[in-house]
């Protein structure tokens, strides 16, 4: 091992220390299982999908797939799948800020706090199948807020035309991951706010709707937006709870992308890609943003 | 003014309150209603009796903890050997441990049928096991972010450099050093890492779901297809145990050392 180590070095630059020299290629022996897996079981992977939604059946490169991405069906999951995130992202976003300020702000009893934030940890995990089990049992046509508020309050909210299979019932039960989502990632940015801040602003004679205007709000602002749109991509990805709650027959990317890989629907497995391509970019396109926000925010958290 | 704010904190605070115990009460007393005209637990009985339930929540527990030890394997020494050596390749590393939130499950899960089939160069998907394996390797990657960023944690707070020269002084190995010296150092970091791996890992649907493995995730989609009452049962088993492994989580980090004594 020793020897091979030696001679594999040989080459290497002469602007090297001799230490590093001949321990280079041992530095990057210890990475590399790790490099290995990654290019192999996440990078190649999605790279392969991305070249497939450029080629076509026989493999020469086209924009065809791309091209059919607007046929009317993909189009439209795309925009309920935009509508949707964007929604509960907003909605949770607001809420989660909401409920962050009034445990850390509010003067409520400090253990709220912590049993907030505990909770909070468990309901941003609590997605997928069991969530949206949950949400028919309290919101479906014989669940049990549905049967109270029909008995109790006569209220039929499904006359009304609610259903918890339809656009607001699923963002109703997205926000039980988003807005715990948001608080924890929130939790800090409302502590990072420093009592100094109120009390230079009551001094200077600032109402209270002038300190949260020039200052609560442009201090968090970054934050807000950078975990709203970590929180759009990841309404925009769930796939489990969306299919436990609706099955196959709401228009959705993430259902349509399931429903492509289980019987290939399209009939054309480049198409699939595409489909695979057109998440890949909105979701990056959303951490982009989170991390360029994320990068402004961490500024006033020194 | 104080008086004020204090009424919107708890206002809002009882609004946001109410919205996630209702469904979790709902779905108990729902879960009771079996048994016509009273309550009863024959719900969960029914679905502890299902031989499908103890089969596939089986074979998901095996699978998280093969996921976690793979996970363990890859995340420990490399980001150990990351402080230790190659600092600069830091960026990278955190990088792609972030790329699994960016890139969403079902990509992933289908670039694996696109790349893994049974005419390709590693044909995971011709045989059972190689599904099973690669299901595990697709949770490894989609708990690669949490268990990073919680090995790293733990790494900070202990002093790598010294560490391991003080081994090295005793003549350890790097597996020596790694396995006895760094790994027992950072066990509460890599424990939290573990539990959070197996909250994600233990009902997930998508993967399990489109790779063809029996695991319970699929399993309960199933059963909410097919049955009324025992959905609400396994939706409180399953909040149970992802509370279980949070809470696991909380006492653990009780015991976590806060700072090194020397930064490094």
């Amino acid at each position: 091992m020793a020897d091979s180590t030696v001679s594999q070095t040989a080459s290497v630059s002469p602007d090297v220390p001799e230490i590093g020299r001949l321990r280079l290629p041992l530095h990057w022996l210890g990475v590399a299982p790790f490099f290995v897996f990654a290019l192999l079981f996440l990078i190649l992977p999605t790279v392969g999908l991305i070249a497939g939604a450029f080629k076509n059946a026989a493999g020469d490169y086209t924009l065809d797939n791309i091209i059919a991405l607007s046929q009317p069906k993909l189009a439209a999951a795309y925009w309920v799948s935009i509508q949707i995130s964007f929604v509960s992202a907003i909605l949770g976003a607001l809420i989660g800020l909401a409920m962050a300020v009034a445990v850390v702000r509010g003067g409520l009893p400090s253990w709220l706090r912590s049993a907030t934030l505990t909770f909070s940890g468990v309901a941003s995990n609590f997605a997928g199948v069991p969530l949206a089990f949950s949400f028919i049992a309290t919101l479906g046509r014989l669940g049990v807020a549905t049967i109270l508020l029909r008995d109790i309050f006569g209220i039929n909210i499904y006359s009304l035309g609610f259903s918890i299979f339809s656009f607001w019932g699923l963002i109703l039960t997205y926000l039980y991951f988003q807005i715990p989502l948001m608080i924890v990632i929130i939790t800090p940015a409302v502590d990072g706010l420093k009592k100094e801040w109120g009390e230079a602003a009551a001094t200077l004679g600032a109402t209270n709707w002038q300190y949260w205007r020039m200052v609560v709000i442009p201090v968090l602002w970054p934050s807000f937006l950078g975990t709203t749109v970590l929180l759009f991509a990841n309404a925009f990805g769930a796939v489990a709870t969306a299919y436990a709650l609706t099955g196959p027959s709401l228009n959705i990317v993430p259902i349509q992308l399931f429903a492509q890989i289980r019987g290939d629907v399209l009939y054309n497995p480049n198409l699939g890609y595409a489909l695979a391509f057109g998440m890949i970019v909105i979701t990056g396109l959303a951490n982009l943003f989170y991390i360029l926000f994320q990068r402004r925010a961490e500024r006033w958290l020194r | 003014m104080k008086q004020g704010s204090r009424f919107w904190a708890w206002l809002v605070f009882g609004v946001g309150t109410t919205y996630f115990i209702l469904p979790l009460l709902a779905t108990f007393e729902f879960s009771l209603r079996k048994r016509r005209g009273e309550y009863s637990f024959d719900a969960y009985r029914t679905v502890f009796g299902d031989p499908n339930f103890q089969a596939t929540f089986t074979y998901s527990v095996i699978v998280a903890v093969f996921t976690i030890l793979l996970g363990v394997l890859l995340v420990v020494p490399t980001a150990y050997w990351i402080r230790l050596r190659l600092p600069h390749l830091r960026p990278v590393v955190e990088f792609i441990t972030l790329l699994p939130l960016v890139i969403p499950a079902i990509v992933i899960v289908f670039g694996y049928i696109r790349m893994f089939g049974s005419n390709s160069a590693l044909p995971f998907l011709a045989t059972a096991r190689g599904a099973d394996a690669l299901l595990v390797i697709g949770y490894a990657v989609l708990a690669l972010p949490y268990m990073y960023r919680a090995v790293d944690t733990g790494l900070r707070t202990i002093d790598v450099r010294t560490l391991t020269e003080a081994a090295q002084i005793l003549g350890a190995g790097w597996t020596t050093i790694i396995a006895r010296i760094i790994l027992p150092n950072v066990l509460i970091a890599v424990l939290s890492g573990a539990f959070l791996s197996f909250a994600i890992v233990i009902g997930e649907f998508t993967m399990a779901s489109l790779l063809n493995r029996p695991a319970f995730g699929p399993y309960l989609q199933n059963i909410g297809a097919n049955s009324a009452y025992e959905p609400s049962a396994l939706a409180l088993i399953s909040f149970a145990i992802t509370w279980g492994c949070m809470s696991l989580i909380q006492i653990l980090s009780r015991f976590a050392p806060r700072s090194a004594n020397r930064p490094n």
